[in-house]
């Protein structure tokens, strides 16, 4: 059973195509990696996954329902790669809010606090914190409830190695209770965190598999030079085809 | 639709509103000084103060929430938090609504504390009730915060949303009947008059200066302001977009 389904899906946007026929899935449970470099489309795949994008073509099943059906909106936890919440709150006020919105009990905001690393700053006003905490507050917000899905775009980028490792871990713990996770990254070592990939570059899937089917795949051993491999390998069979 | 979210909404533009203290004196402050400035430039024209006293004080909670109310949206839009909560299980009356609650108590306290002024230590002398005054003060500028909600939705910057302001409100300024009575302008202007919801409000206001009875007309001017707030509203709700390129 496969939490995302994608097939087809095409997206334009000012009359530029940036998704060109996406064809993916993200099993159920797993925690699933989004790799690419900027620009090859990572935030716009994962926008039509939260139902906030225009598509041109294509279908996207969330949870077994298709995108835009209000059902969704409970079951599915999006952080956007720039944080948004609320700079003139405190972290808990931010917390408080979010958490009445998604009908979240009020200790998940102790909870999360907590799983993000924020419990000493949890009275501090968001816009006097520095930029990695303001994302881990944003992080926070999705993190509340209980999504069955959770998107993540870039949520580790710029943020202390210690404090990356910990969310990574946080990551797992949340995908063998079950909930699904797909992170997006344009850092190839964060890879190796992660069960599947998915690898995007300019507006196609480049490849999609496990860390080690793509070890064995090219013979590189590190993740950056699998991913060397694999583009220069479709451009030599673009140039010779 | 659900009241918890749409009373967490107004519990949380309060807290915002809070943290801003300027916000909050400009809000409070500038109608009164507004008004004490316009009694002091007609200090010796005391039949005159009387006259369009009401009028103005019922012009500057409008402008000053249209201004507030489409900033505060607009912010909203640019920091990617409008987008977060309508991919949350919430309407998007309930945001407006919740907007409507807090910025319509921001409203209370503002009219309260204008008219107190205005009746007591300004004099302002009418022949009607100071609890229409205020209802109507209330309602006018609720229909300023409805249209900045509205308007938001066109500016792309906070100097955009700024620029609206003149743009919406004085023209109404002029059509209103404050600059010269509705009854001597032409038809044209009349009828542009007619369609413009400020000068219901002075309307409204004019009639409790003259006098004590409630006429028909003043309850059509305040169904009339009502209305313009909630249709406002609801476009507003419409410009509200979950998908978007």
């Amino acid at each position: 059973m496969d939490a995302v389904v994608v097939s087809g899906l095409r997206v334009v946007r000012s009359g530029r195509e940036v998704l060109h026929s996406i064809d993916a899935t993200v099993a159920t449970g797993s925690l699933t990696g989004l790799l690419g470099p900027s620009g090859s489309g990572k935030t716009t795949l994962l926008r039509c996954l939260v139902g906030v994008q225009i598509t041109a073509a294509g279908r996207v099943e969330v949870l077994g329902i298709p995108v835009g059906d209000p059902a969704l909106r409970a079951r599915v936890g999006y952080v956007t790669q720039s944080p948004s919440v609320y700079p003139d709150l405190t972290v808990t006020e931010n917390l408080r809010y979010f958490a009445a919105i998604i009908g979240a009990p009020a200790a998940d905001v102790a909870r999360v606090v907590s799983d993000v690393g924020l419990t000493p700053h949890k009275g501090s006003v968001v816009g006097t914190l520095s930029g990695g905490e303001r994302a881990r507050v944003s992080l926070a917000t999705a993190l509340m409830g209980r999504p069955e899905l959770l998107v993540l775009d870039e949520p580790t980028v710029g943020l202390d190695p210690v404090l990356r490792r910990d969310l990574w871990q946080l990551f797992a713990e949340l995908a063998s209770g079950g909930v699904t996770l797909l992170i997006s990254s344009h850092v190839m070592d964060e890879a190796q965190h992660c069960e599947r990939l998915l690898l995007l570059r300019e507006g196609s899937v480049l490849a999609a598999g496990t860390p080690d089917e793509f070890r064995r795949r090219t013979g590189a051993d590190d993740l950056e030079e699998v991913f060397l491999r694999l583009i220069e390998g479709t451009t030599a069979s673009e140039l010779s085809s | 639709m659900s009241v918890a979210i749409t009373l967490a909404t107004a519990r949380r533009v309060l807290q915002q509103l809070r943290r801003d203290p300027r916000t909050i004196a400009l809000l409070i402050v500038v109608p009164t000084v507004l008004m004490a400035l316009f009694r002091w430039v007609l200090s010796n024209q005391r039949a005159s103060f009387d006259t369009i006293g009401a009028p103005v004080f019922g012009v500057f909670p409008t402008i000053v929430m249209f201004v507030v109310a489409s900033v505060a949206t607009l912010r909203e839009r640019r920091t990617g938090t409008l987008e977060r909560l309508l991919t949350m299980p919430m309407h998007k009356l309930d945001l407006l609504l919740g907007y409507g609650l807090a910025f319509g108590a921001a409203a209370v306290v503002q009219v309260g504390v204008c008219l107190a002024l205005t009746l007591g230590p300004l004099g302002l002398r009418v022949q009607g009730s100071v609890w229409l005054l205020f209802l109507i003060g209330v309602l006018a500028a609720l229909l300023g915060m409805a249209l900045g909600l509205l308007l938001s939705a066109f500016a792309s910057s906070e100097f955009q949303a700024v620029q609206f302001m003149p743009a919406v409100v004085f023209p109404q300024l002029l059509l209103c009947g404050l600059v010269t009575p509705r009854a001597k302008m032409d038809s044209v202007l009349h009828a542009i008059s007619d369609v413009l919801p400020m000068t219901y409000a002075v309307d409204a206001l004019q009639r409790v200066t003259k006098t004590a009875r409630v006429e028909g007309q003043l309850v059509v001017d305040l169904v009339v302001l009502a209305l313009v707030a909630v249709v406002a509203l609801a476009l507003g709700a419409a410009t509200l977009r979950r998908r978007t390129a």
